[in-house]
């Protein structure tokens, strides 16, 4: 059974470890503001989320758990309000999004 | 097992070291400055498991507050032009 949930906490930790690198690339490679805000979630969401479960799953059913539940529950609940609040300062600021140029044609659905 | 995850971190923590660099616009930068928080959030959690410290979680809870309340800050700075009276909520920001 203990074999089981190393092999498991560590798949959940480098799943969580590769999510969070993808996220990295895609902040630095996206061409606009608007669209780092989305590879900047991937981190956030389940990037943070699987470490913290690998780190549930090698803490088991102790105090350390519940600490690691407050977080992962603090980081569902505040990162969402931070980008929302991102992308509304952004654009009230005038920062405008990349959309297509006026000259080509726009992409077909 | 750890060392994984806490080097994927480390190289997170870079990657947007270098968007906060290279980002044109104030915002960009305050993204990354979101992003590093959560990851050296993350950071201290596996260090506490690494080092075998289970106190280090409390540390990157409170982290993780103050990061969020920066963040948001920031951005009420950025959006008024300073930090705004109470009371004037949704009249247009000044340039």
């Amino acid at each position: 059974m203990n074999i089981v949930l190393d092999v498991l906490s560590w798949a959940c930790l480098a799943g969580g470890g590769f999510f969070c690198v993808v996220g990295g690339i895609g902040l630095i490679r996206m061409p606009d503001f608007y669209t780092r805000m989305h590879a900047a979630s991937v981190t956030e969401t389940l990037g943070a989320g699987l470490i913290l479960l690998g780190l549930m799953l090698q803490a088991g059913f102790t105090l350390v758990t519940a600490k690691l539940l407050l977080i992962c529950l603090f980081i569902f609940l505040t990162s969402p309000a931070a980008t929302h609040a991102l992308a509304k300062a952004a654009l009230l600021r005038g920062l405008q999004p990349l959309l297509t140029a006026m000259g080509d044609k726009p992409s077909k659905p | 097992m750890f060392a994984t995850a806490a080097c994927a971190l480390l190289a997170t923590i870079a990657l947007a070291l270098a968007r906060a660099a290279l980002g044109p616009s104030v915002f960009d930068r305050l993204q990354s400055a979101n992003t590093i928080g959560t990851c050296a959030m993350l950071l201290l959690a596996v260090m506490g498991f690494l080092g075998g410290r289970p106190e280090f979680l409390d540390l990157a809870l409170v982290y993780g507050l103050l990061n969020v309340l920066g963040t948001i800050a920031v951005l009420k700075y950025f959006r008024h032009g300073d930090l705004g009276e109470p009371g004037d909520a949704e009249e247009s920001p000044k340039p």
